[in-house]
């Protein structure tokens, strides 16, 4: 691996800037960006929904068993368990877990049109290859992951009342209550935020990984890996920039 | 026409191309041959943008390819079409969805006059009823047929060939080599054809460059092959024991002929 920062940046930044100009053609990367929001969307859906009910249930055990016979009353199970999602799992969570599932997938994907010469094909073509192959991607994911991580978050309140009510930890009205205790709605606000420019993250930067590619099988597979890796390096990193900035 | 000006190519330091100028024609097929490894896929590359001289200069009729930004490029592109050494079809679309990509993307066209002109396009290359099969369900021959087909969809000036013969058994090669001269002689367009395939030096070549260490060794015609006395030019052609006395036979033929003449 090159560890030339600039030239890694410069390059990032030469791709993204050819990516965010006009599109030759508004129908072509609009069916595009539709068939993006399935594969990232649709195709996520179910790998989510798991992640995010055994988080939610795991947070709820583990806070049952911290609150256990203390001062705290237990209805805080609800409430820690919801601004956990909200805040936290949901957004980070996912979008970790979608590095690894979107990203190796974009990275790969746009790494063999290098090496099979679609991208020069397209090229000679005359089409923005930047434009076409990644701004759908970002688009899509901007539109899509947001909405996945909102179903993470419910998804994760559900599954730590499944853990913890059915199991006799505490009861459906302590639970309901902490749901409904100091709700802010400007988590909500920070969640959206989070998962907005983690999309980005994760498209932007596995889809340069896989656009600059050269090589042939076992470079397309640390291309793929880099993608993972490094997008999960900047998912948390945001995390914290926006953690900080945020609240 | 294209012309190239003193093009010079080096990666880190190892020379490819030195000092390179030539001028390729319209209505012509114009070839590059060379031995593998003599920068014939370089100058390709630098013909069509790709990649970028070290220095010299590129001319599309009167435009100097060098000079111009991402748009312009984008522009003068679209007026060329090129067949890859492997097709470079799209594997997740069909080969209507193929051929019909470029009609998509830069003309507003209406379903019917694009689907009217991709099948006249296969049909040109003499494939029909192939329009819902993907690339990976067609042979190797179909499919640089369906990337000619995709290469003179939007009916360029230009038409690049990178080894369009590779791969293909002598018959199916012949049957390439004469659809990419019909198409240019029909056209007008200006062909570059880069190839070591003799039976193509010889069907098509009205203007050959051989290329041998990053160097011009020899140009001319096909007319003019079996006569060159050009070293490099006779060890590439007739490379093997066989055609060096097909060459022989020839040359005593002729004579024989100049002879009763």
């Amino acid at each position: 691996m090159n560890f030339n920062l600039f030239y890694h940046f410069g390059r990032y930044v030469s791709m993204m800037g050819q990516a965010l100009t006009k599109p030759e053609k508004f129908s072509m990367y609009w069916k595009e960006t539709v068939r993006q929001m399935e594969a990232i969307g649709v195709g996520s859906v179910i790998i989510v929904v798991l992640i995010s009910i055994f988080i939610g249930a795991v947070s709820a055990l583990q806070f049952c068993y911290q609150l256990d016979g203390q001062l705290v009353p237990m209805y805080y199970v609800g409430y820690i368990v919801r601004d956990l999602a909200i805040i936290e799992s949901a957004p980070t969570i996912t979008c970790l877990v979608l590095a690894g599932k979107v990203g190796s997938n974009i990275a790969a994907e746009i790494g063999g049109m290098r090496q099979k010469e679609h991208i020069d094909a397209m090229e000679i073509m005359g089409v923005n290859t930047a434009a076409y192959l990644v701004t759908p991607k970002v688009v899509a994911a901007i539109v899509v992951i947001p909405l996945l991580v909102t179903i993470a978050a419910f998804v994760g309140i559900i599954g730590g009342y499944l853990a913890s009510v059915p199991a006799g930890y505490l009861t459906d009205m302590e639970y309901m209550r902490g749901l409904r205790a100091y709700f802010d709605p400007y988590n909500v606000t920070i969640m959206y935020v989070k998962a907005t420019v983690f999309a980005f993250l994760i498209t932007s930067i596995s889809s340069f990984y896989g656009y600059y590619v050269t090589g042939g099988s076992i470079e397309l597979g640390k291309a793929s890996t880099n993608a993972v890796v490094i997008g999960n390096i900047f998912v948390l990193a945001g995390d914290y920039v926006i953690a900080l900035l945020l609240t | 026409m294209i012309r190239i000006e003193n093009i010079c190519k080096s990666f880190d330091g190892n020379v490819v191309l030195e000092s390179i100028s030539h001028e390729f024609y319209p209505g012509k097929t114009n070839l590059v041959i060379g031995r593998s490894g003599s920068g014939k896929t370089v100058l390709l590359k630098i013909l069509v943008g790709l990649l970028q001289p070290t220095t010299g200069k590129v001319w599309y009729d009167k435009v100097d390819f060098s000079t111009l930004d991402k748009k312009q490029v984008r522009e003068v592109r679209m007026q060329v079409g090129m067949l890859f050494q492997g097709s470079a079809l799209f594997d997740s679309m069909t080969v209507e969805q193929n051929i019909k990509f470029p009609l998509d993307m830069f003309t507003n066209w209406t379903t019917k006059e694009k689907l009217d002109r991709v099948n006249y396009c296969l049909e040109r290359v003499n494939l029909e009823g192939v329009n819902t099969k993907f690339p990976s369900e067609t042979s190797g021959g179909m499919q640089k047929r369906v990337g000619i087909a995709r290469a003179i969809v939007l009916k360029p000036r230009y038409l690049f060939c990178d080894e369009p013969n590779s791969g293909l058994d002598p018959k199916t090669a012949l049957l390439i080599d004469e659809l990419i001269k019909d198409i240019t002689y029909e056209n007008q367009i200006t062909t570059i054809v880069n190839t070591h395939d003799m039976n193509s030096v010889m069907e098509v070549g009205d203007n050959v460059m051989l290329l041998s260490g990053g160097k011009i060794a020899w140009k001319g015609n096909k007319s003019e092959i079996i006569g060159s006395d050009n070293e490099v030019l006779q060890d590439f052609i007739f490379a093997s024991p066989f055609l060096k006395r097909l060459r022989v036979a020839a040359l005593e033929q002729q004579k024989t002929k100049e002879g009763k003449k």
